[in-house]
């Protein structure tokens, strides 16, 4: 336990090590052009020279400035505790004053995205489990069903999301419904294949032996294959529910959508606002994180109920 | 139904398999009767058609040719009535559930009243000796131990013909022998007809009423042999010369069976 925490501290610390040193380079000539515009001295002199320069030699020219590489207003790489300052400002912070639900707030806006996702991640999960049985009981629907649901995961989804939201506003659906409906699209996927392999998971043997009790396929549904799919049920849902996040999200981008962290990432993007962009990335990354981990949880919890080792 | 009609009657059973390499013949010209209380035991190389001359009793298998009846039933009948529990080599026990879990299974799907239920999984228990263990997780007995819960499973609805595969194949031999002589106890105590597979020549003759000796390609039985020990069975009559005699003789029938093949 203790070991693994301490693997984990340190890859964080490689990474953010990593991160600092990267946003040396990459906000360098920002950098420098402040201190040329405070009157500094720098080398090259001459902006166009500076241009020309890949953003290492340009610290290496300079080696006084490369403090001005951080904690700029607008830099190309934020640093991490910029990053680490917005989420807190703009989360913890604001429902310390009580305005948890402000626009301005990534919790309101992570509300709006999760909605989203948890809403198709229940329309996906069902449709793939309804898939699934179909599929599994039903020659036909193995021939038809399958192939269909593999030619939709090869459309890319960015080139889907605007024609499912305009298609949708157009019957005068917007909102959560439409995004709901594309994080359902991407995790209904998953959680079909999964489920049909978890579903065919008993053997012949299995299947023969509800046969000599003359089990009807409603019996051997229950009480054989339902039981036997559900490490893969479990395995399905939580690629199934990081897929429906990033549905989510996907469909607030072309909408120009002004709620969620989609909406945050875009807005960020058009006004040059990195930290806000990143602080939205982070939020989003620690909500797939939370969200898988509970599954996690409900996983560990079901298959102890069911007597099943881990 | 009469007493002498046999509860379980194959007539010129003939079972081809379509495969890719071609046809294999895994059953010719079987004819047996097996009467009530009989335990037939089956006994041959390899191939040679026991496991399918049992599943089409179970209507798990369609034969190609020939008739079987079950009870004066055709198999498929005699399955929807329940007439046969059914052991296989493995234990296979639904890891999901504890042993009474499994034992209560066929019963659940049966449509047995739950108070019913726990009568007999408690006699059950009690008859392949895991009285206790009802609680436990498959994964917490033995080997030995499942393949009991296994055949406690099958003896837990009220069939009167139990068959077999190879139940005891993948045990050592001190298990082994203990779970012969408990499952002759529960034969005389529950006057079940019995199809039993096996490999072991000392496990046929020391269980069975009857030995079926059969050949391969195409699967065929080769000898029937009458089996003349007294019911009572103590481990140690496996030394008397009455029982090297019949193991004998079914040495002999697996011998002719090989050299009909060359
Ligand atoms: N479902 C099947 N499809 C095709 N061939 C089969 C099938 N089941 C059995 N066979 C073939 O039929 C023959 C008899 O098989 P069977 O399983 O009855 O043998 P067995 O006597 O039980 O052998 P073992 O002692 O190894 O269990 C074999 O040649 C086998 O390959
Ligand atoms: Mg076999």
């Amino acid at each position: 336990m203790i070991k693994s925490a301490l693997s984990v501290l340190t890859v964080v610390a490689a990474i953010i090590g990593i991160w600092y040193l990267a946003c040396i380079p990459m906000n360098m000539h920002e950098a420098v052009q402040q201190a040329e515009r405070a009157g500094a001295e720098v080398t090259p002199a001459k902006a166009i020279d500076r241009l020309q320069m890949g953003g290492i030699a340009l610290a290496l020219k300079n080696p006084g400035l490369v403090g001005g590489a951080f904690g700029q207003e607008r830099p190309r790489l934020p640093s991490p505790e910029q990053v680490a300052a917005e989420l807190w400002k703009t989360t913890g912070a604001m429902a310390a004053n009580g305005r948890a639900f402000s626009k301005r707030s990534l919790i309101f806006h992570g509300w709006i995205t999760l909605s989203a996702t948890l809403l198709g991640f229940v329309f996906g999960t069902g449709l793939g489990i309804l898939l699934a049985v179909g599929i599994v009981h039903s020659r036909a629907m193995d021939m038809s069903v399958m192939p269909w649901a593999i030619a939709s995961q090869t459309i890319p989804i960015l080139a889907l999301a605007p024609m499912i939201i305009v298609v949708l506003n157009s019957v005068g659906l917007q909102g959560l419904i439409p995004k709901a409906i594309i994080s359902a699209y991407l995790s209904f996927f998953p959680v079909v294949v999964g489920m049909v392999k978890g579903l065919r998971a008993p053997d012949a043997m299995q299947l023969d032996l509800m046969r000599t009790y003359n089990a009807t396929r409603a019996q051997t549904f229950w009480k054989l294959r339902l039981p036997a799919s559900m490490p893969y049920l479990f395995a399905s849902l939580k690629i199934g529910i990081s897929a429906s996040l990033i549905g989510a999200i996907v469909g607030e981008l072309p909408t120009g959508a002004v709620r969620g962290l989609g909406a945050r990432m875009l807005t960020g993007s058009y006004y040059g606002q990195t930290i806000q962009i990143w602080s939205a990335l982070f939020a989003a990354a620690i909500l797939a994180a939370v969200l898988v981990g509970l599954i996690g949880l409900i996983q560990r919890l079901t298959l102890k109920r069911m007597g099943i080792q881990a | 139904m009469n007493e002498n009609t046999p509860v379980i009657q194959a007539r010129n059973l003939d079972l081809t398999f379509q495969t890719n390499d071609g046809p294999v013949h895994a059953l010719k010209d079987v004819s047996l009767d097996i009467m009530k209380g009989d335990f037939v035991s089956f006994i041959g190389p390899s191939g040679c058609g026991k496991t399918t001359f049992l599943r089409v009793v179970a209507a798990l298998e369609e034969p190609t040719g020939g008739t079987v009846t079950v009870n004066g039933m055709s198999p498929d009948d005699a399955r929807r009535a329940r007439a046969y529990g059914y052991v296989f080599q493995a234990a296979g026990l639904y890891p999901w559930r504890t042993i009474e879990g499994n034992i209560k299974l066929p019963l659940e799907i049966m449509g047995y009243p739950k108070s019913e239920q726990d009568d007999h999984v408690k006699r059950v228990l009690e008859l392949v000796d895991l009285a206790g263990f009802g609680k436990k997780f498959p994964w917490q007995l033995s080997g030995g131990m499942q393949q009991r819960a296994s055949i406690a499973r099958a003896l837990a609805f009220d069939a009167d013909i139990l068959l077999m595969d190879e139940p005891f194949g993948a045990l050592d031999e001190i298990v082994r022998d203990h779970l012969n002589e408990q499952l002759l106890e529960l034969w005389d105590k529950t006057h079940k007809t019995i199809g039993f597979v096996t490999h072991s020549i000392p496990e046929a003759v020391y269980l069975s009423t009857k030995i079926v000796v059969m050949s391969p390609r195409p699967g065929r039985i080769t000898d029937v042999i009458e089996n003349t020990l007294p019911r009572e069975r103590p481990l140690d009559i496996r030394d008397t010369p009455e029982f090297l005699e019949i193991a004998h003789r079914v040495r002999e029938g697996l011998r002719a069976g090989h050299a009909y093949d060359d």
